[in-house]
């Protein structure tokens, strides 16, 4: 009987332990089950990504639709390509979609807003987005007030 | 002079002989044949003693740590109105240092120090030799479910300790400071990576768990049998425990989170 009692309570102890990672999985990291559906890989060509980070969030309209895979420098066209992973659940937007390096707030983390076109094909694996707007840097604006100022 | 460089001397081979000696019956008694049954209802009681009975400090820590890191927290976060990175503070500032490491120090002043006194006094009544008569290997039998227990526990106990404390930290920061409840715990899960640092937390807790462990059964086994020997065995384990726990957690975690 001693030992029945004992192996309950390691059991109960093993359970909290195991029901504290499901916590920390899914309240605390937010890990959700992987969905079934996949997922199609198109890049986007920035003349500046300052910032932008890999596992960035891609959104469309403020929802979020994919992330940020890869980031790559051309040297031939001397420009960032950034790779952007998109749900299959989001397979309508057009081919000649823009994407934008945005920043949630003044100076929170940099995300990509993707906004459709009017083109009737849509975009597909492997395609590149070459409409795109830069990241803001804020030195260089800085820059180009004080410019302006000196001007006037 | 040269009397000083010859204490320098010995006092490197003592350290290295000590070395040398934990590893021999770490080596042993984890390697050691054993039957599978015995030892296994041997570790089950040991994860009793050194996890469960624990279990109530850890709890009771963590959701004061939670909550005391949600309050500071928030002080100062106010004042650049950002208080919504609360849940994201005090959630990454868990799972990546303070669950691994005070879990560690607390399992080591509670759990270690009993592990060090308990083989200890098993020794100084020469208990370890008469299993040794009897034919049994004392580090297989003691040794081992206890190093075991310890290796099993510590990881299960800081994991507790982050749930808890977040938790904890949860409770200071919506029910009482009122930060909304949504953007709390958005802005914990969109900070919080699972393997990146919820995992690592976790890696970090295993490495204590067997250093901390092995401390205390090695300072049990190794030392002077007598009153004043076990004192001073069970003072070394929560000194060296503490100090390998803090200085190891540096280096997990700049190697883990520096991009060393």
């Amino acid at each position: 009987m001693y030992h029945r009692s004992l192996e309950l309570t390691v059991g109960v102890f093993v359970l909290l332990g195991a029901l504290a990672l499901g916590f920390l999985a899914l309240e605390v990291s937010g890990l959700a089950p992987q969905q079934a559906d996949g997922s199609y890989r198109v890049s986007a060509r920035f003349e500046n990504i300052a910032g932008l980070t890999a596992r960035a969030k891609v959104s469309a309209a403020g929802v979020t639709v994919g992330r940020v895979v890869g980031i790559r420098y051309d040297s031939g066209t001397a420009a960032a390509f950034v790779d952007l992973e998109i749900s299959d659940r989001y397979r309508d937007f057009s081919k000649d979609t823009t994407a934008a390096i945005l920043t949630a707030g003044l100076l929170g983390e940099k995300y990509i807003g993707l906004s459709t076109g009017g083109d009737p094909d849509p975009l597909s694996d492997g395609d590149v987005i070459f409409d795109t707007q830069s990241a803001v840097v804020l030195e260089e604006l800085i820059g180009k007030f004080l410019l302006n100022m000196s001007a006037n | 002079m040269m009397d000083w460089v010859a204490r320098l001397g010995r006092g490197s081979l003592d350290r290295i002989a000590v070395l040398g000696r934990a590893t021999v019956m770490l080596a042993q008694a984890i390697f050691g044949r054993s039957q599978v049954g015995v030892s296994w209802r041997l570790t089950l009681a040991q994860v009793h003693a050194v996890g469960v009975l624990s279990l109530s400090i850890i709890l009771v820590s963590g959701l004061f740590i939670g909550m005391v890191l949600a309050l500071q927290g928030y002080t100062i976060l106010v004042d650049y109105g950002s208080e919504q990175a609360l849940g994201q503070m005090v959630a990454l500032s868990l799972a990546r240092e303070l669950g691994p490491v005070v879990t560690a120090l607390l399992f080591a002043g509670r759990a270690g120090s009993a592990l060090t006194a308990e083989i200890g006094l098993m020794k100084a009544t020469e208990q370890l030799a008469s299993l040794e008569m009897i034919g049994v290997d004392p580090l297989r039998r003691v040794i081992a479910p206890r190093f075991w227990a310890g290796c099993i526990s510590l990881p299960i106990l800081s994991i507790i300790f982050v749930a808890i404390g977040c938790l904890g930290g949860a409770l200071v920061g919506i029910v009482w400071l009122g930060v909304d409840a949504g953007s709390f715990w958005a802005n914990m899960q969109s900070a919080t990576d699972f393997g990146a640092d919820i995992m690592n937390g976790v890696i970090k807790s295993i490495v204590f768990g067997v250093v901390v462990t092995w401390i205390a059964v090695f300072q049990g086994y190794d030392l002077e049998p007598t009153a004043a020997g076990i004192a001073r065995a069970t003072t070394k384990t929560v000194v060296y425990a503490s100090l390998a726990v803090l200085g190891l957690d540096f280096f997990l975690t700049a190697v883990m989170f520096g991009e060393l």
